[in-house]
């Protein structure tokens, strides 16, 4: 399979993991068995790394606690920035880590279960490790969007349900 | 007035006999049952199921806030026709001046309106290959010119042959009206066909009117420009307009291109009747065709892979469909079922609510098809074409089906 119809898989998949690989194969013209093996080698080469769900917790009655986390980091000789990102992304409470430019250098969405939680989880295990010379900690209020996906705007079908 | 006034005056004359003429839109009559019914999944629908990009639609927000709900120029916003002249450039390789030779119109509703005011006298012909979209014969008329059909089929993949023209044309015949890709059939006119429609037109120095709003949306290959044809610039107006390509319907914005003392003929009539093409509308087009090219080009690849899933579908329910290569209808055969165009649709509809339109609403051609539109999630249409299985697997087991099998 080409690289131009493994991307579009990537872009399909990405908008929706559910799709089929029978309805793949019928979306871009190519046979269902190509497909399922395509996507086999994407996961195998490390392309596509986790298919998840998105969820409006608030929705669903569960209450989370999520904060973005600046954290400013002297960089190490040899390993730069990674051993220390590292150390960090490991813990299971960072959603999501990357260095970034301006005021500081790694920015983590961290989740956890209650304000206090998470209150000790970036003062004992972020702000202890050497090396962290700073973190800015900011609590997340209200979702609007998420991967693509409006949080507060349900849009009807309003088109006439027959027309020239 | 009093109540007591109501009773009607018998001398009060009758409306237009053009007017009264006009057939009511065959699409009418299932919009009425389809609208009242609960569960209906509509593959009927003419327009996309994309909103317009936020882009559009925040840059009329901004036009209205700043209070620019004035009216244009006549030829429309010049900065709009700018753009448009550098489009069609880069697309096609056509110059249009964007001072004369672009209008910018309510709609191609309006462009074809206003193309067929501005070529016909009373009783002048338009030749009009179909099945073709439902206002190409009542614009025409109510020109006062006459509509003359020129049937093509699905067996020549709804191709326009020139004999079928040759025995059409008289000395009354003004011009031609095509729509590629098609409206209801998806089908895309080959070059090869293009360029014959422009040679049959020189040789009897006809004019060409040529609706190309579903150009962006062209899946194999790339879509051909008539006015780009040789010797056809002079006699061609070309209809487009934002409602396919930018999910833009509710805007009314379209435009028209044509050599100056055409487009000025236009131009005229328009600004007795419209004045200028809605202001707020041409702000969210202008906006539309400078940052919503990726849009575009994203939408015109979820109809493609759309496209491809319910042709497969209506084939694999034993219903014939051909690529459609444009536009985005699949008009598939529903001859093995035994019924005609309007039962098949009628049936369905009551039996399995899934609205599709009858093939013989768009004229020669189209009796033995329904029009199905993939303008609708992909979801939806996989539900559908389950839902229209069961109905096609019902029909054959039913006595009806049984007939239709043996008379194949």
């Amino acid at each position: 399979m080409n690289t131009e119809k493994s991307r579009e898989i990537l872009q399909i998949l990405q908008h929706d993991s559910r799709t089929t690989a029978e309805s793949i194969a019928s979306m871009i013209g190519e046979s269902v068995q190509d497909v399922k093996a395509g996507i086999e080698r994407l996961e195998n080469d490390g392309i596509i790394k986790h298919y998840s769900t998105t969820v409006d917790w608030e929705k669903a009655g569960v209450d989370k606690i999520v904060a973005f986390v600046d954290i400013t980091v002297v960089p190490a000789r040899e390993v730069g920035f990674d051993a220390i990102a590292m150390r960090i992304a490991r813990h299971p409470e960072v959603r999501s880590a990357w260095l970034v430019s301006g005021g500081c250098d790694l920015s983590i969405m961290v989740e956890a279960a209650t304000l206090k939680d998470l209150a000790n989880f970036v003062a004992e295990k972020i702000a202890t490790i050497d090396g962290v010379s700073g973190t800015n900690t900011q609590f997340l209020l209200r979702k609007y969007k998420e991967d693509n996906v409006l949080f507060h705007e349900l849009e009807p079908d309003n088109r006439l349900v027959v027309s020239p | 007035m009093s109540v007591a006034d109501n009773a009607k005056d018998p001398d009060l004359k009758g409306l237009s006999k053009t007017a009264a003429q006009l057939p009511q839109s065959g699409i009418r009559k299932f919009f009425e049952i389809a609208s009242q019914m609960q569960n209906v999944i509509s593959l009927g629908v003419g327009e996309p199921d994309f909103a317009t990009p936020w882009t559009a639609r925040e840059a009329a927000i901004y036009s209205i806030e700043k209070g620019q709900t004035t009216y244009t120029s006549n030829l429309g916003l010049i900065e709009l026709r700018r753009e448009l002249a550098k489009l069609i450039r880069r697309r096609y390789a056509v110059e249009y001046n964007p001072d004369g030779e672009i209008l910018i119109t309510t709609g191609v509703a309006q462009g074809l309106d206003l193309a067929a005011r501005a070529l016909l006298d009373i009783g002048d012909e338009v030749l009009i290959p179909e099945p073709c979209f439902v206002s190409y014969k009542p614009c025409v008329s109510l020109a006062g010119g006459v509509p003359v059909a020129v049937e093509t089929n699905s067996s020549s993949n709804f191709q326009v042959a020139t004999r079928a023209l040759d025995d059409l044309v008289t000395p009354r015949t003004k011009a031609i009206l095509i729509g590629h890709p098609s409206n209801p059939t998806g089908a895309v006119f080959e070059k090869e066909t293009l360029m014959k429609i422009v040679d049959f037109a020189c040789r009897h120095g006809l004019y060409i009117i040529s609706d190309e709003i579903y150009d962006r949306l062209t899946y194999d290959g790339t879509h051909t420009m008539v006015a780009a044809l040789p010797r056809a610039f002079e006699r061609t107006i070309t209809l487009n307009g934002f409602s396919k390509t930018y999910a833009m319907t509710g805007w009314r914005i379209g435009y028209a291109c044509a050599p100056p003392e055409i487009l000025n003929t236009m131009m005229k009539i328009h600004s007795y009747t419209m004045l200028s093409a809605p202001t707020p509308g041409q702000k969210a087009a202008l906006d539309a065709v400078r940052r919503a090219e990726k849009d575009a080009l994203a939408m015109a690849q979820e109809y493609r892979r759309r496209r491809n899933i319910i042709v497969n579908g209506c084939n694999s329910i034993g219903l014939d469909c051909a690529l459609p290569g444009g536009s985005f209808y699949a008009f598939p055969s529903i001859r093995s079922s035994g019924l005609s165009s309007e039962q098949f649709a009628e049936r369905l509809l009551y039996e399995e609510q899934v609205a599709v339109v009858p093939g013989g609403v768009f004229g020669l051609g189209g009796e033995g098809h329904v029009r199905m539109s993939y303008a609708t999630d992909g979801e939806l249409i996989k539900k559908a074409l389950e839902r229209m299985k069961r109905f096609v697997d019902n029909l054959s087991s039913s006595d009806v089906g049984m007939t239709a099998k043996a008379a194949r």
